[in-house]
């Protein structure tokens, strides 16, 4: 009974993370930039798809799609305002450009959440659910939302494994990830490769962000730790390696899971950061890194 | 920079000036001086937001009727973002560099209890709208002298505890012959002593405290808790929450837990609950001292509404508190004729004010929650109420009560089968 409860609330979570990790790891495979803004990034689709319902009175799934919508948007934002130019800046040196990214994005992160905290409070908001009600799975009382969520995950990274091995776009973006000059010499623009990549991780953190809005709730404070987790599952997985962050998502969710449920909830997180520091120790590359 | 120091030395003299002749001419030099208070709160935070609000309102409205023997009330706010660093240093300005007679402070605990000892060193009379642990009376009584300044505009935990049990005595016990419940409460310094308090008084009213459980405020996931409650099947939960409310309250929703929520729920209180979450809070009953067209004293419905016609929303619950603890640093200033601090913490003492929340008096030196609100009828019982249909409906105590007990349907009650 226990056990298949921690088997259907941990296969949500890990899901959800795995989903929230692709595009993070996506955007450092193509472009090398770690975008510490993730987590406001996915606040601000929560918030939005809220608004949009309670405020403006949209239905769930129009709610939905303006969270996602405006996690796009904001992805196009960072690109463009903050991570561009220092990427072509001649005042920073090329080694640093990588810290200074990581700065910038980290701030980035910290204004976008002062702003959703300044205009809509810093109260935890949660997102209308698109389907209602429970369903009982062998006896277990689940909500029909969470099993959406899950199945929309899934969706939304099989979707993306097609995308980038099976069609054109997708292997561009594959090719820029290996051999970034090789692309601009076969006359792709890089920087249209990297705007395609910043969309894609947009429509990712604003889907895991409204689906998180939906599932748990979420509040200006969720940032930090939502980055948090995001990155701790891509270093857990290798570095830039979208397979990994996938296995290391589900290790990680159901780490957790099983925690809050076997000991306390109040350790949730733990074991999965000590497992973390033991990878670092015996394998740095993480699970499936290729650096 | 060397041209500020010599002109601060000027200030000082002319300010040290200023105090030698009020000294001796007081009434004459103070009628014009403006009686400021300053206000230390979490803009950020909806229960918060209400503090600045609902005390400027309060001085409007003493300034239109001529202010304190002709002085106006002045209102300094400062934002806190919900730090005790931060707080401390709005205080150091609010004392040193803006002169404050008064400070009203914050609806966290932590934060209250980091200040109490800077209105202690620079003898400031503070009074909270908000906080709840016991811990801050406990510092005045274990070293009144020292301590004194600081005073507790709200009910503390134990009261809380209290005003919790003696509802569910009426509403649970005898109404739906409950018999057991489970303690579900934030970790933080309010809900020690609340937990101590709800094992003492929860089964001295008939109900079994089968299972006791705190969670991190960080938690997110709250499945793994509402699972573990349901195992021991109780009647009720009995919360004590604050910095979360509407992730569980959604998640319960969401789950359909079907064992009713019941006690102090902070952020229940707020009229923005329900549309934060999506109306799920329905059936929530939580514990509060005040509520939109609740009529506790002649003052509350119309403060409500006023408040609601400037801003927008019905104030929180420190609203309410905020805004009559600015008429009765007014009333202490206008009965000690002065804002020297000793005076005015003595006149504070002597306080019987009729505010928004009931009937005002502190407890004395040798009372164990000295300077804490007094609880009990006729002073202040709080109220419980109940979220039903997106409005916030008062329950208990009957004189006050505007419908019976509703659920939504996913609720079943185990003692009724």
């Amino acid at each position: 009974m226990l056990a298949l409860q921690i088997l259907i609330d941990g296969f949500a979570i890990s899901a959800l993370y795995a989903l929230g990790a692709t595009g993070f790891t996506l955007i450092f495979g193509v472009s090398g930039v770690l975008n510490l803004s993730h987590g406001a990034i996915m606040v601000a689709a929560a918030v939005a798809a809220w608004a949009a319902a309670s405020v403006f009175q949209l239905d769930s799934y129009s709610g939905a799609l303006v969270g996602v919508a405006i996690a796009a948007l904001l992805s196009l934002l960072t690109y463009f305002t903050v991570v561009q130019p220092i990427q072509r800046s001649n005042k920073i040196p090329n080694e640093e450009k990588e810290i200074f990214v990581l700065t910038a994005t980290l701030l980035w992160g910290i204004m976008i959440q002062e702003a959703i905290a300044y205009f809509f409070t810093n109260n935890a908001k949660t997102v209308l659910p698109i389907i209602e009600g429970v369903v009982r799975i062998a006896g277990i009382r689940t909500p029909a939302n969470t099993l959406f969520t899950a199945a929309v995950c899934c969706l939304v990274i099989a979707l993306l494994w097609v995308l980038v091995n099976r069609t054109r776009t997708g292997k561009v973006v594959l090719a820029a990830s290996m051999n970034p000059r090789g692309v601009t010499i076969l006359g792709f623009e890089l920087t249209n490769v990297y705007i395609v990549v910043w969309i894609i991780y947009g429509v990712l953190a604003g889907i895991a962000g409204v689906l998180l809005g939906m599932f748990l709730g979420v509040s200006s404070y969720s940032v930090g730790p939502l980055t948090a987790s995001a990155f701790s599952i891509v270093v857990l997985g290798g570095l830039g390696s979208v397979s990994g962050s996938l296995i290391a998502a589900f290790v990680v969710g159901y780490l957790e899971t099983f925690t809050a449920y076997m000991i306390s909830p109040a350790y949730r997180s733990i074991p999965a950061l000590l497992l973390l520091v033991i990878v670092m120790y015996i394998r740095p590359q993480g699970l499936l890194g290729r650096r | 920079m060397t041209s500020i120091k010599p002109r601060r030395t000027a200030w000082s003299l002319i300010l040290l000036g200023a105090t030698a002749l009020g000294l001796s001419l007081s009434s004459a030099a103070n009628a014009a001086d403006p009686i400021k208070i300053g206000v230390i709160a979490e803009a950020q935070a909806i229960a918060g937001a209400s503090i600045p609000q609902a005390a400027q309102m309060a001085a409007e409205e003493i300034n239109a009727k001529g202010g304190v023997d002709g002085r106006k009330i002045e209102i300094v706010t400062y934002d806190n973002h919900s730090s005790s660093a931060d707080s401390v240093r709005a205080f150091q300005r609010a004392v040193n560099e803006d002169k404050v007679n008064a400070v009203i402070t914050s609806y966290i605990s932590e934060v209250v209890l980091a200040l109490e000892p800077w209105a202690s060193r620079l003898k400031t009379l503070m009074i909270t709208p908000g906080a709840a642990s016991n811990e801050i009376t406990k510092a005045v009584h274990d070293n009144y002298e020292k301590n004194k300044y600081t005073f507790h505009g709200y009910l503390t935990s134990a009261a809380l505890a209290q005003s919790v049990c003696d509802a569910a005595k009426d509403l649970l016990v005898d109404g739906k012959k409950m018999k057991s419940a489970v303690i579900m409460s934030e970790d933080a310094a309010w809900t020690k002593p609340l937990d101590i308090g709800y094992q003492e008084c929860l089964p001295k009213i008939g109900l079994k405290v089968l299972d006791h459980i705190r969670f991190s405020p960080d938690t997110t996931d709250f499945t793994p808790i509402f699972n573990k409650i349901e195992a021991s099947k109780p009647d009720v939960i009995i919360t004590g929450i604050s910095h979360v409310g509407v992730q569980p309250t959604v998640q319960w929703k969401n789950q359909q837990v079907p064992i009713p929520m019941f006690g102090i729920s902070s952020q229940a209180t707020n009229s923005t609950f329900g549309k934060d979450t999506n109306n799920a809070a329905d059936g929530v009953l939580y514990q509060g001292v005040s509520g939109p067209g609740v009529a506790v004293t002649p003052k509350s419905v119309p403060f409500a509404e006023n408040f609601k016609k400037k801003f927008g929303n019905y104030p929180s619950y420190a609203g309410y508190t905020s805004y009559d603890e600015v008429y009765m640093i007014a009333d202490a200033v206008k009965r000690a004729g002065s804002t020297d601090s000793d005076k005015l913490v003595a006149a504070m003492e002597k306080t019987d004010w009729e505010g928004t929340i009931g009937k005002v008096q502190f407890y004395g030196k040798e009372d164990k929650f000295t300077h804490g609100l007094k609880y009990g009828k006729g002073l202040i019982t709080g109220l419980i109420l109940q979220w039903q249909n997106g409005q916030q409906v008062s329950v208990w105590p009957k004189e006050v009560a505007k419908s019976e007990l509703k659920f939504p349907s996913f609720i079943k009650f185990s003692s009724a089968k």
